[in-house]
């Protein structure tokens, strides 16, 4: 099934395209179901309800060197969800017609180079397919033009040429030193005490580091974000960033670095570095978007430094915080596009009393708030509570420590959020402020429900993604 | 000084003007010049397989994009051109020191790496590599062909009257 995975959206790429242009309206839905059955296909087989065991002479016959596992599975859930939101929104936040069939074509890329990622054994695989969504995301950042989405795409293009040079020099390394970049080669490599084996290492994880925007690296990201159309943000906030640094990140620690001493302090350090700054960051926003921006840096770090934890644990947790973030962060971005839609602006001084207005907003936004400031039940607190119990038994008090109070700060600064924007007396300019339309309060709700849901059922999720793929 | 080091100092020379000027099509030529040096030095190492790619591709394809993509762009006033030169040449200077301090202190280095031989490129036949060893990049790099193809549209096709 592993290779239908690739080809399916590239079937539906090339069909968006081959159709007659009065059909274009309808490259939307196709991208959107291609989402959706990738994401009920891949979860069906861990749930016991289907067996895909009939389709491997065709992964043996166009022989790709890829394989299914655990985490793949979850990057390839958050991916479908990611980009069925991003495509559900993208029919109020995008007027044109020809813009929407070109988002609807460039989420089918991102789709295929994400799960390329989510399946590759090869270091320089797994750099090409980072550069395959990373290539169609520069275009989604611009896809309305304009001087803000140039100057953003511009910063992205530029700090991914940084992260370029900087994984293909690490891979060029590799292949001098190991003779070859798969992943079994690299970690045989780094197992030798050969210095220019680590050196290579970090060369990659540097360029992983800017790609995943982490701290000293992050200054791309909230300009990208808050320059790309609101679609586009949900998709890159919820699965591109986190799918071309972090989750290349959680796979080279669960099968290279293993508990190599050297990456687990190099995860810690930079985690709880950008854990800190992203925080404090965020606390000093008014605009929503950008807030929620600086908020994923800091989340993004409470994954990485999860991977300095005991290193099962560790994975575990950040590959659960992974998704959880990821599910999360977009419907907050589809919160933020609802508010925008409404109200033209994401000033968040200028708001307040909109919790009356916009009920539903209101609401999912608080369930995500929550959930990533990591309150039980829902689901956020599980994999924080499991981030900390990681490092904790690692004998990584301190950092245990700074991970906790951090959250403080998230919570303070969700709060501040929900405060100046749904509390309080509503200003009299925002008197006509209506509740969004079904398309923006989907995907919300769908994702609040998967936030709750996932908190209550935890245990038996946790077994499904230790359980693996097929 | 051994013809090497004459490529590999013109090499520098080439990608530092391809840096520095602020004309977008000195910065092509400059750029294509890089690579058909980069080329040669391939040619020179044994790495014939590569050097054609890099001839055919970097020196002429992207070449060839690059001045189609040019020629759809407007050339600012000459005033505002010189004001420019002189802004980057002020940004832009340490980049050639720094280049130099980089391959002087370089130069003392004798790195023991142990490569592992045979290197991929040495394993076989060009295109067992391509199409059966590394076919999965390569269909990771037709994707970021077609993604560019969108890429121009998105950026450079202007809307049609229906809005279509």
């Amino acid at each position: 099934m592993s290779h239908l995975l690739l080809l399916v959206p590239l079937a539906a790429l090339v069909l968006a395209n081959v159709v007659p242009r009065s059909w274009r309206p309808s490259a939307t839905w196709v991208a959107f179901f291609v989402c959706a059955l990738q994401t009920v296909v891949v979860v069906l087989p861990p749930l016991g309800l289907a067996d895909w065991s009939f389709l491997q002479p065709l992964d043996k016959a166009i022989g790709f060197d890829i394989a299914l596992d655990g985490l793949s599975l979850l990057l390839l859930v958050s991916a479908g969800l990611a980009g069925m939101a991003a495509l559900m929104a993208s029919n109020p936040g995008l007027k044109a017609p020809r813009e929407r069939f070109l988002f609807a074509n460039l989420v089918l890329v991102a789709l295929i180079g994400i799960n390329g990622m989510a399946m590759v054994k090869d270091l320089f695989s797994l750099y090409v397919f980072i550069e395959v969504t990373a290539v169609a995301t520069f275009i989604l950042v611009t896809i309305r033009h304009g001087t803000a989405a140039f100057e953003g795409a511009w910063k992205y293009v530029i700090m991914s040429a940084v992260a370029t040079v900087l994984m293909l020099s690490g891979v060029a390394f590799f292949i001098l030193i190991a003779g070859g970049a798969s992943l079994e080669a690299v970690k045989t490599a780094l197992a030798a005490p050969d210095p220019f084996a680590w050196a290579a290492a970090a060369l990659f994880l540097c360029g992983l580091f800017v790609k995943g925007g982490l701290v000293p690296f992050h200054g791309w990201l909230a300009d990208a974000y808050m320059a790309a159309p609101a679609p586009a943000s949900i998709f890159m906030a919820g699965i591109v960033t986190k799918a071309s640094g972090v989750f290349a990140l959680i796979r080279l620690s669960s099968a290279v670095f293993g508990d190599a001493l050297p990456a687990r302090w190099i995860f810690l350090v930079v985690g709880a570095v950008t854990l800190v700054i992203g925080a404090f960051l965020s606390l000093g926003q008014s605009d929503m978007k950008r807030m929620l921006a600086y908020s994923s840096v800091s989340q993004i770090g409470y994954i990485v430094l999860a991977l300095g934890g005991s290193p099962q644990l560790g994975v575990v947790a950040a590959a659960l915080h992974f998704f959880n973030h990821a599910v999360s962060k977009a419907q907050l971005f589809a919160n933020a596009e609802a508010i925008e839609v409404s109200l033209g602006t994401l000033s968040m001084d200028s708001m307040g009393g909109l919790g009356s207005r916009m009920p539903v907003t209101a609401g999912t936004s608080a369930v995500a708030s929550l959930s990533i400031a990591g309150l039980p039940p829902l689901a956020g607190f599980w994999s924080k509570l499991l981030i900390v119990i990681s490092l904790w038994q690692a004998g990584q008090y301190g950092f245990a420590v700074i991970a906790i109070l951090t959250s403080l700060v998230t919570l303070a600064y969700f709060l501040s959020l929900q405060r100046r924007v749904f509390f309080g007396k509503t200003a009299p300019q925002w008197e006509g402020a209506r509740e969004a339309r079904g398309a923006l309060l989907a995907p919300a709700l769908g994702l609040a429900v998967i936030t709750v849901a996932l908190g209550l059922g935890f245990p038996f999720f946790l077994s499904m993604i230790l359980g693996g793929g097929q | 000084m051994t013809l090497m080091t004459i490529l590999l100092i013109l090499l520098v020379l080439a990608s530092l003007w391809a840096s520095m000027t602020t004309l977008l099509l000195r910065a092509t030529i400059a750029l294509a010049l890089a690579s058909a040096i980069l080329a040669v030095v391939m040619y020179s190492l044994g790495a014939t397989i590569a050097a054609v790619l890099e001839l055919s591709v970097c020196a002429g394809l992207i070449s060839v994009v690059f001045v189609s993509v040019i020629s759809l762009t407007q050339r600012k006033p000459f005033k505002d051109y010189v004001a420019r030169r002189m802004s980057r040449m002020s940004r832009f200077w340490p980049l050639p020191v720094v280049l130099l301090g980089a391959g002087v202190a370089l130069s003392f280095v004798h790195a023991p790496v142990q490569v592992a031989l045979p290197l991929p490129s040495a394993a076989g036949d060009v295109r067992l590599v391509m199409w059966n060893i590394r076919q999965l990049d390569l269909f990771g790099q037709i994707l970021i062909l077609l993604t560019g193809v969108i890429g121009v549209l998105v950026l450079f096709k202007r809307e049609d009257k229906d809005g279509d």
